[in-house]
């Protein structure tokens, strides 16, 4: 890029010299998690977000600070506690009726309004619907780096953050940093991170800001929000039992053997990416990197080759059994079970094995 | 009505092969494809100027090849394509790539009529962080509706649109003023075939080629590699887990014989379960 137009001031962004953070950078401190609520309740990604926050607060020897957002002063009071129980140090709350509901601008306002002032050297939010609309917003309006739904959140020695990933098609990750921006922006999405445990009691400071905003200033107007029922949504991401497949199953036929085993468990059944792609599920099952990200008790694939976006949406699952014909698979690498054999003839064989032993123990109890 | 879609060219992830060694993608010869969540809102566009006229412009950044993918849009039906192409945007992370498109629309915008509505799609299969559309919204002032699902109303003539978009835990009935920026969620429609005549023009059509300064850029330090904040620090394979998995012997044993011993296995791994199982079985 040495022939870059003469004109072009000294950039700070060419690859080599991004290691300097500008002076009026310096001064940004403390990690921040943006919170999510909607209609009264804190999205528990939130509280996932605070853990994680809470040891990169540590490592950096500064504050954990939590932005509440909202209209209902009793339900932000109630999640500034909560924050505070889950390890926020300091909570910084926006009160106004126009953040009754979930809007762009509003929301991107109150976020960047705050970040300007108080200055946080790393700011976090939920790779939900609502969070990566308004972190794409907020990062633009910034002019900061944002890395999208990460897996693992670090600092490293010259005390930045690492924010790794997947990267596309391989089996591969890879670590991203924001080294002359601030904040280092990031977006996890929910059960990738562990909830933490909870203090009771636990206090810490409030700060309020003003939004700064009237409703005739918001164009867009919220006519109507219809809730999805619960019946038909898939519970897979708080799910304690997932049974999935894989291309392993050859058939939808066959993907049934996941469902009969998954209804004598109550479990939730799900699979992998390309079995959306050829209709066997429904996208709402989807698990891993562009689906649900799960941390059940057990989790039992069958069929599944364990490829890295696969891995990442299950690898916080207590137990990982794995059901395939490939000794080699890469998916027994990260299992903790594994079962070379024939999943449309294993599957069958322990629903059977689990029904009886549950019907003879529920008779015997 | 003048309608622009943004479409990224993408390699087909279906075809992709990864190098046994060195676990990188192997990308020669993996042929590219509009990224699949573009073509809901090509669709969606197209829709929109069958009912109401006007135009719909293609827009996509990328390198020269991607003319491919533009020229594939206007056989489904696309009236005009952009193609936005420099190596001054080689390396752009999304706040680059968002830059580098917002000038382009808003050049497209003094060529061929300003758009109210902006199209892009929810995410793409490779970069995949559904940051650019959110990007392209702010910097051009427009009004953004992410993850919608339906188109409810239009009514250009007092610049108001109404749309359902997937929230969470539902779906929101909005209404916003124009210009809007739409990223349009997957599954809501399905890319017409397009007509003989849309394919053999398209075959014909002149591609609009811009570079940089074509766009109105002036200020390079905002493209590509130096205008982009994060920085790819490092690439690696996950490790192992610490213990490899343990193996159920499978040799000579009957699949019922497995299945007892997977099935205890768990629940020496797992004992709370068991109760939450014996709970669950005991229900209903
Ligand atoms: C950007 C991007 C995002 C992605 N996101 C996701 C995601 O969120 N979730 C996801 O799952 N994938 C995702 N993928 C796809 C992922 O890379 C893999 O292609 C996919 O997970 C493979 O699915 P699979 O394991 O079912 O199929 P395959 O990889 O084809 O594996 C099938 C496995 O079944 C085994 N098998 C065959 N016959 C049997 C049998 N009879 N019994 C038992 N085992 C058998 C085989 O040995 C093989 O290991 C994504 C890809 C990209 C590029
Ligand atoms: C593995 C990997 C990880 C990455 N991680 C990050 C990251 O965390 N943060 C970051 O800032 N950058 C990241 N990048 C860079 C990013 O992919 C590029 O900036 C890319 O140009 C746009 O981002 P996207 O592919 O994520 O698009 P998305 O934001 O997912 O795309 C949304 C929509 O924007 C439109 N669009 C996107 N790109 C173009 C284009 N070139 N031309 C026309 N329309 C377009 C399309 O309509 C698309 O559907 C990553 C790239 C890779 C390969």
């Amino acid at each position: 890029m040495s022939d870059a137009p003469k004109s072009a001031p000294a950039p700070s962004g060419r690859a080599g010299t991004k290691k300097e953070l500008p002076e009026h950078f310096k001064a940004y401190k403390h990690v921040w998690v943006a919170v999510e609520s909607e209609h009264g309740l804190v999205h528990p990604v939130s509280f996932e977000l605070l853990g994680e926050g809470r040891k990169l607060a540590d490592k950096r020897g500064v504050e954990l600070g939590a932005v509440v957002m909202g209209s209902d002063p009793q339900a932000i009071a109630d999640a500034a506690n909560a924050c505070f129980e889950y390890g926020a140090d300091i909570v910084y709350t926006v009160t106004d009726p126009v953040l009754t509901h979930y809007r762009n601008e509003a929301y991107t306002k109150a976020l960047t309004d705050i970040v300007n002032i108080y200055q946080p050297e790393i700011l976090l939010l939920g790779a939900t619907t609502l969070g990566r609309d308004l972190a794409g917003s907020v990062a633009t309006t910034l002019r900061t780096g944002l890395t999208a739904d990460c897996t693992e959140l670090a600092i490293d020695e010259e005390g930045s953050l690492a924010a790794t990933r997947p990267t596309f098609g391989g089996s591969l990750l890879c670590t991203i940093m924001t080294l002359n921006f601030r904040p280092q922006m990031a977006t996890v999405r929910p059960r990738v991170l562990s909830m933490p445990k909870r203090t009771p009691g636990r206090q810490g400071r409030i700060v309020q800001h003003p939004l700064g905003l009237a409703e005739e200033d918001v164009v867009t107007k919220i006519l109507q929000f219809i809730a999805d029922r619960d019946s038909n949504k898939a519970q897979l991401a708080y799910a304690e039992i997932v049974v999935a497949g894989g291309l392993g199953l050859r058939s939808a036929e066959n993907f049934q053997l996941v469902k009969d085993l998954a209804a004598v468990l109550g479990a939730e059944y799900g699979g992998s990416r390309p079995l959306v792609q050829k209709g066997w599920i429904t996208g709402d099952r989807q698990i891993g990197q562009t689906g649900k990200t799960i941390r059940p008790k057990l989790y039992i694939a069958a069929g599944i080759s364990g490829a890295i976006q696969h891995r990442v949406g299950v690898e916080g699952s207590d137990l990982i059994v794995a059901i395939n014909t490939d000794p080699n698979a890469q998916i027994f690498q990260f299992a903790h079970l594994g079962i070379v054999a024939d999943a449309v003839e294993l599957l069958p064989a322990l629903t059977e094995a689990f029904r009886k032993y549950l019907s003879v123990n529920r008779l015997a109890g | 009505m003048h309608i622009v879609v943004c479409m990224k060219q993408v390699p087909d992830s279906a075809q992709i092969r990864v190098h046994p060694v060195t676990n990188t993608i192997m990308r020669q010869g993996v042929p590219t494809i509009i990224n699949p969540y573009d073509l809901f809102a090509l669709e969606e566009a197209l829709r929109l100027r069958d009912v109401i006229g006007g135009e719909v412009t293609v827009l996509t950044m990328g390198p020269p090849m991607a003319e491919e993918s533009l020229r594939k849009a206007l056989t489904f039906g696309a009236d005009r394509a952009v193609l936005l192409t420099d190596r001054f945007f080689a390396g752009s992370d999304t706040l680059a790539t968002s830059f580098a498109l917002a000038a382009a629309l808003t050049k497209i915008g003094e060529e061929f009529g300003v758009p109210p509505i902006v199209f892009t799609g929810k995410q793409t299969i490779d970069g995949d962080t559904a940051q650019v559309g959110p990007g392209i919204a702010k910097r051009l002032g427009f009004n953004q509706l992410t993850y919608v699902a339906r188109i409810v109303d239009l009514a250009p003539e007092v610049g108001t649109i109404t749309v359902e978009r997937r929230a969470e835990g539902g779906v929101q009935v909005l209404s916003t003023r124009l210009p809007v920026l739409i990223t349009m969620l997957e599954g809501v429609n399905e890319i017409r075939r397009g007509t003989l005549e849309d394919a053999f023009r398209a075959s014909r059509a002149k591609i609009v080629t811009w570079n940089a300064a074509d766009a109105g850029i002036t200020d390079m330090t905002k493209c590509g590699l130096r205008g982009s904040p994060t920085i790819v620090k490092k690439i690696f394979s996950p490790p192992p887990r610490a213990e490899a998995a343990q193996l159920i012997a499978t040799i000579d044993q009957s699949y019922d014989a497995i299945a007892a011993s997977v099935m205890s296995e768990i629940f020496k791994s797992q004992p709370a379960l068991e109760d939450d199982l014996m709970r669950f079985s005991a229900g209903p």
